[in-house]
């Protein structure tokens, strides 16, 4: 996940929440900013949500490159 | 050898040989415990001293593949205790101690290594906090720098699956102990930047002795760990070990497993953060909606319910009806109460009891006046007796008598002192003593 569309979908939604609560807007415009604010807080709970946790290691050849491999635990 | 009972004769190399020999075989093992003087550090890398008490001294050398050994720096004054032999400098004629291992007397060499290092590293500012690289908000990629087969992985590795955190993780294996550890843990940090795929490095192993630790003390690591360009946090043994690179790392975790929690700690106030946020924007639209509905609501009421408006007006009127009342009211009584007062004072002008006083103030008068008239009579009967007996002498009757007569005129009673108040024609009425005449004048002689 890129972090800066994650950070920005963040702060959209704080944006949306605070106009909200503001009390200002038409109804259309309070539905509409509501409609938004669930998209955005979606967004932001699927991508914390995302667990991938990989976890490689990190081997490194004679030539200086490295290699990845999966992580086994020796439990 | 009979060098002491035959007058045998030494070269100068050859005492000094036999010396040697004799100190060597004797002294090949010693302690001693002195204060450092005259300490030299050529570039050789031999370390050259004089350990000395209050009563003796003796020169020391330490070579170099011993001296390579020594965690602390040696200076001047510091009281040490050295493991050595005794041996011959042959050209100086000088016994010395060539020292394999020393400590500082009082506490561990280790300790004194460390306490020398951190405060030379400290002294050159790398432990400043202005160096000290904020930690990622929300790390995707961590790498570990540890042992692949050692409790620091283990437990970051747990952490994390119990946190349900999505990262990745990339681990670096190296040894964390024993020779050439720190410089390979260096060389680690040098090639997770240079490959500068993670956001966040974790450094460190699980608990140990202070020798098994000792890599984290090693300056080499503390100046990798300060040249890294991805934040560090060092996370070695357990919560009272303190090394190094923990002073030299952008956060110093107490353990590794709290090293996991603190590059996941972003991420859970991230997803409390998503959840308030969510729930601020559902409370946010049902109090937008609840507050519309309850003024539609209202407006409604007011749409739907003419008899409201009627029963204003209906009280309005009956408001103005009741305030009219009773202006009127109070109208009347001012004007019952002005005629009141009026009509009290046209009874006091009544002329039957104005009559009535006058009646009153008459008999009063008339009572006043038949006393007064009483009185006057008395008076005029007391006067007239006395005056009586008088009047007898001056009456006029007594002078008629005598033959005058009093004339008066006839039209108005006057009595006739002057001839020349009458006109021919008037009548005069004489007086005399008896009866009376009626006479015409004639004729006027002045």
């Amino acid at each position: 996940m890129a972090t800066e569309k994650f950070e920005t979908s963040l702060k959209k939604l704080e944006e949306i929440v605070k106009r909200l609560e503001g009390g200002s807007l038409s109804l259309e415009e309070s539905l509409k900013a509501f409609e938004e604010g669930v998209k955005h807080s979606a967004f932001c709970s699927n991508k914390l949500d995302e667990a991938e946790r990989r976890v490689e290691v990190l081997l490194k050849r004679k030539d200086g490159s490295f290699d990845r491999v999966p992580f086994e635990p020796e439990d | 050898m009979d060098i002491f009972t035959e007058k045998t004769i030494l070269t100068v190399s050859r005492l000094t040989a036999l010396l040697r020999e004799v100190l060597e075989e004797n002294f090949d093992q010693v302690w001693v415990e002195g204060e450092v003087s005259n300490l030299s550090l050529p570039s050789s890398g031999h370390i050259y001293f004089t350990l000395k008490d209050s009563g003796a001294q003796v020169r020391c050398v330490m070579f170099k593949s011993a001296a390579k050994n020594l965690k602390f720096r040696l200076s001047d004054g510091m009281a040490m205790i050295i493991r050595g032999r005794i041996s011959v400098y042959d050209q100086r004629g000088e016994y010395q101690i060539i020292s394999e291992y020393m400590e500082p007397a009082g506490i561990g060499a280790l300790q004194m290594a460390f306490v020398q290092l951190k405060e030379r590293l400290a002294n050159e500012g790398l432990f400043d906090e202005a160096h000290k690289r904020p930690m990622p908000r929300f790390p995707k990629r961590v790498g570990v720098v540890t042992s692949p087969t050692g409790a620091a992985i283990h437990d970051i590795l747990n952490v994390l699956k119990r946190r349900f955190a999505s990262l990745e993780v990339l681990l670096y294996p190296v040894r964390v102990q024993g020779e050439g550890a720190a410089l390979e843990i260096a060389a680690a940090i040098a090639d997770m930047n240079r490959l500068a795929e993670v956001d966040v490095l974790i450094v460190g192993r699980g608990g140990g002795s202070l020798e098994d630790l000792w890599a984290f003390n090693e300056e080499i690591l503390a100046r990798a760990v300060r040249r890294s360009l991805i934040p560090v946090i060092s996370a070695v043994g357990h919560e009272t070990d303190w090394t190094i690179c923990d002073f030299s790392a952008d956060l110093r975790a107490p353990t590794p497993s709290a090293a996991a929690e603190l590059v996941t700690a972003s991420a859970a106030e991230l997803r409390s953060q998503v959840e308030s946020l969510a729930h601020r924007l559902r409370l946010g639209i049902e109090s937008y909606l609840a507050g519309r509905e309850s003024r539609l609501g209202m407006l409604r009421r007011a749409i739907h319910d003419p008899s409201t408006l009627v029963g204003h007006l209906a009280q309005r009127v009956d408001d103005l009806a009741e305030r009219l009342s009773l202006g009127m009211e109070n109208a009347m009584i001012r004007r019952r109460e002005k005629l009141d007062r009026l009509d009290q004072s046209l009874l006091f002008k009544n002329p039957i009891y104005l009559i009535a006083d006058v009646r009153q103030r008459m008999r009063r008068l008339e009572s006043d006046n038949n006393r007064l008239m009483q009185s006057k009579l008395d008076e005029f009967k007391l006067a007239f007796g006395e005056n009586a007996a008088r009047l007898g002498v001056l009456s006029p009757l007594s002078t008629l008598a005598r033959g005058y007569a009093i004339a008066r005129r006839d039209m108005d009673g006057m009595v006739v002192t002057d001839a020349g108040r009458l006109a021919e024609g008037d009548l005069l009425r004489l007086n005399f003593h008896r009866g009376t005449a009626t006479c015409r004048v004639e004729s006027l002689e002045a």
